[in-house]
C-alpha cells in the first residue's frame, strides 16, 4: 500500500477531485493548510504598514492505495493539478504499514 | 432672524384680510342681526383666530423640528454603536475585537449615567467663562419647554439627548489609541474623569451660555464650531496621542505583523459612521430648516473629497487603492468637515474633503513611523490631525451667505471668515484649536497619571499576548467549533 500526498493550489481542488473520482478513487482527506516551497509571498499594506505574507493558503490531499493503482493516480494528479506557475505544489509518496477499516476490522487493501 | 417681525406683520395682514372675506361672505346671506353687534366684536374674533393660527404653525415647526432632532440624536448614537464598534473591532487582531467592541459599547451606558447625573449641567448650565453650573444635574429643570438661548424649537430634553449622543462618541473615538491593552476597569474610571475634565469645559466653552469661545451666544473669543471640530474631535484625537505614548506601544510592536483581523467589518463601521454623520452635522443645525440641508450636503461632500483624496495619495504612492485607505479618508474627510458644516458652501466642503483626505494619510502612514508611537488605530491621525485642520478651515471658508451667525449692530450680517473679508476670524480659530490641544494634554495626563496610580492602566504581558477578549471578559469571538 501506499499513502500519496499532494500539496495543491487551492484553485485546483475541484478539478483534482473530479479527475480522482473519474478513475475510481472515492477515499481521500482534504485539508486547508499554509506554506510555501519556492514561491515567494505576496506584500499587504494596512495604513502604511506593510506585511509580507510568506505562508500561503494550499490543500493537501492524502489518498491511501494499492500499489497497483499508484502510476494511474500520479498521473492523474499531475496532470489536474498543474497550472504550470510557481507554486502548483507538490506530491509525497510514502510506504504504508497496515490500514484498518475501523467498522468491522478489515485489513490492508480491503480496508482501502 | 432680522426680518421675522416683518414677515410676522405680513402674516397677520393675509390672514386678517382672508378670514375678513371669509366672515363676510358667510355673515352676508344670514340675518342681519349678525352685522349689528359691530366691526368691534369682529376684530376680536379676528385676533383670537390669528392667535390660534400663529401657535398652530409654532407647534407645526415645532413638530417639524423636534422630529428631526430625534431622528439625528439616533444617528449619532448609531456612529458610536454599531458605527465605531465595527469600524475599531475589524482593525484589531482577532483576540481583542470583544474587547474594543466593548470599549465603546460600555461607553453608550457610562457616559448616558454620568451625563445625566452633571455632564448635561456642567456643559450647558451657565456657569463661568470655563465650565457651566450644576443648576442642570440630576437633570433638574430639563423639561419639556425649549431653552431658546440653544433651541427655541425644541424641547430642552431633546436638546439634551442629542448633545448626549456627542458626549458618548469623543471618548470612544480615544479608545483606537491603546486598543489591545488596555485594562477595562482603568477605561471606566479613565472615562468617568475625562469627561469632566476635558469634555465638560471644552462643550461647555465652545457651546455653552457664557462659554469662552462661544460664537453664538457672545463668547470673549468666539470659535466657529459647528458640530464639534474642537469639542469632539481634537480633544479626542489630541488626548489619543498622549494616551498612545503614555501606556507605551503593544508587546511586538512594530516588528511582529498585526494587520486588521476583518476589514469588511471595518467598511461596514465606516459606512454607519458615515451614515450616522448626518445626524451629528446636519443635526446641530438643532432644525429641520435650511442649514440643516447646507450642513448635510456640506459633511456629504467633505467625506467624498476625502475618500478621493486619501485614495488617490495612496494610490500614487503604492500603486494599489486600498479599501483600507478609502473608508479612513472618508472618516478623516467626516471629521475635518464637522467644524465646518453649518457655515461653508458645497465646493468650500469639497476642497476641505480633499485636503484632510490628504493630510491625515500623510500623518498616518509618513509621520506616524518617523516617531514610532503606537496609536494603534489612529485616533490621532485622523481625529486630531483632520479636526485640527477642519477647525482651522472653517475660518477660512464660513461665510455669512450661508450662516450669518456675526451680526453688526443694526442686525445686518456681518464677514464670517476670511473669504468673506473676516481674516480675523482665523486668528479665533487658532485660539480654540489652542484651547483644546492644551486642555486635552494637561487634562489626560493628569486623568492617566491619577487611574495608573490608583488601579494601573495596563493588563499584563500574558494577559495581552493571550488577548484581552478572554483575559479580560472570559469570552472569544469566534466560536467556530461551537
Amino acid at each position: 500500500m501506499k499513502k500519496v500526498e499532494a500539496i495543491i493550489q487551492t484553485s485546483r481542488l475541484t478539478a483534482v477531485k473530479e479527475a480522482l473520482q473519474e478513475i475510481g478513487i472515492d477515499g481521500m482527506t482534504v485539508s486547508e493548510v499554509r506554506g510555501h516551497g519556492r514561491q515567494k509571498g505576496h506584500t499587504e499594506i494596512y495604513r502604511g504598514n506593510e506585511y509580507t505574507v510568506d505562508l500561503l493558503p494550499k490543500i493537501k490531499i492524502e489518498i491511501v492505495l494499492p500499489d497497483d493503482r499508484l502510476d494511474q493516480v500520479l498521473d492523474t494528479l499531475l496532470k489536474a493539478a498543474k497550472t504550470g506557475k510557481i507554486g502548483d505544489g507538490k506530491i509525497f509518496v510514502y510506504s504504508v504499514e497496515e490500514a484498518i477499516r475501523i467498522r468491522n476490522e478489515e485489513r490492508g487493501d480491503l480496508a482501502l | 432672524m432680522s426680518c421675522r417681525p416683518f414677515r410676522r406683520a405680513a402674516l397677520l395682514l393675509v390672514l386678517g384680510l382672508s378670514l375678513a372675506v371669509t366672515v363676510g361672505a358667510q355673515s352676508s346671506p344670514s340675518t342681519s342681526g349678525a352685522t349689528s353687534s359691530g366691526p368691534e366684536s369682529a376684530l376680536t374674533t379676528l385676533q383670537g383666530k390669528t392667535q390660534e393660527l400663529e401657535k398652530a404653525v409654532a407647534d407645526a415647526k415645532s413638530s417639524g423640528d423636534n422630529a428631526w432632532m430625534l431622528v439625528s440624536s439616533a444617528l449619532v448614537l448609531l456612529m458610536t454603536g454599531p458605527g465605531l464598534a465595527l469600524f475599531y473591532g475589524g482593525l484589531v487582531r482577532k483576540k481583542n475585537v470583544l474587547s474594543t467592541m466593548m470599549e465603546s459599547f460600555g461607553l453608550m451606558a457610562l457616559v448616558t449615567v454620568l451625563w445625566s447625573l452633571f455632564g448635561f449641567s456642567l456643559c450647558f448650565h451657565s456657569g463661568n467663562h470655563f465650565i457651566g453650573g450644576l443648576g442642570y444635574s440630576f437633570l433638574r429643570h430639563v423639561g419639556l419647554a425649549p431653552d431658546p438661548d440653544y433651541a427655541a424649537t425644541i424641547p430642552q430634553q431633546t436638546y439634551m439627548v442629542f448633545q448626549m449622543m456627542f458626549a458618548i462618541i469623543t471618548p470612544a473615538l480615544i479608545t483606537g489609541a491603546f486598543a489591545e491593552r488596555m485594562k477595562f476597569s482603568a477605561l471606566v474610571l479613565f472615562m468617568t474623569l475625562w469627561t469632566i475634565v476635558v469634555y465638560d469645559p471644552m462643550a461647555h466653552m465652545v457651546w455653552g451660555k457664557g462659554g469662552l469661545l462661544n460664537a453664538s451666544l457672545g463668547g470673549a473669543v468666539p470659535t466657529l464650531d459647528f458640530a464639534g471640530g474642537t469639542v469632539v474631535h481634537i480633544t479626542s484625537g489630541v488626548s489619543a496621542l498622549v494616551c498612545a505614548l503614555y501606556l507605551g506601544k503593544r508587546v511586538g510592536y512594530p516588528h511582529e505583523p498585526m494587520p486588521p483581523h476583518n476589514v469588511v467589518l471595518s467598511v461596514i463601521g465606516a459606512c454607519l459612521l458615515w451614515v450616522g454623520w448626518f445626524g451629528f452635522n446636519a443635526g446641530s443645525a438643532l432644525s429641520a430648516g435650511t442649514l440643516a440641508t447646507s450642513a448635510f450636503v456640506a459633511t456629504h461632500l467633505g467625506a467624498a473629497g476625502a475618500t478621493l483624496g486619501w485614495m488617490g495619495a495612496e494610490w500614487l504612492r503604492t500603486g494599489k487603492p486600498s479599501v483600507l485607505g478609502a473608508v479612513s479618508g472618508a472618516v478623516a474627510g467626516l471629521v475635518a468637515i464637522t467644524p465646518a458644516s453649518g457655515f461653508v458652501a458645497p465646493m468650500p466642503a469639497l476642497i476641505i474633503g480633499l485636503i484632510a483626505g490628504v493630510v491625515c494619510y500623510l500623518m498616518v502612514v509618513k509621520v506616524k513611523p518617523i516617531f514610532g508611537y503606537d496609536d494603534s488605530l489612529d485616533a490621532f491621525g485622523v481625529h486630531g490631525i483632520g479636526g485640527t485642520v477642519g477647525a482651522f478651515l472653517t475660518g477660512v471658508f464660513a461665510t455669512s451667505v450661508i450662516n450669518p451667525i456675526f451680526q453688526d449692530g443694526k442686525g445686518h450680517a456681518s464677514p464670517v471668515g476670511m473669504i468673506d473679508g473676516n481674516a480675523h476670524q482665523v486668528l479665533n480659530q487658532l485660539a480654540g484649536i489652542g484651547i483644546a490641544w492644551a486642555l486635552a494634554i494637561v487634562g489626560t495626563l493628569i486623568v492617566l497619571w491619577i487611574v495608573d496610580s490608583v488601579i494601573g492602566l495596563r493588563v499584563n504581558t500574558e494577559q495581552e499576548v493571550e488577548g484581552l477578549d478572554l483575559a479580560l471578559h472570559g469570552e472569544e469571538a469566534y466560536n467556530l467549533e461551537a
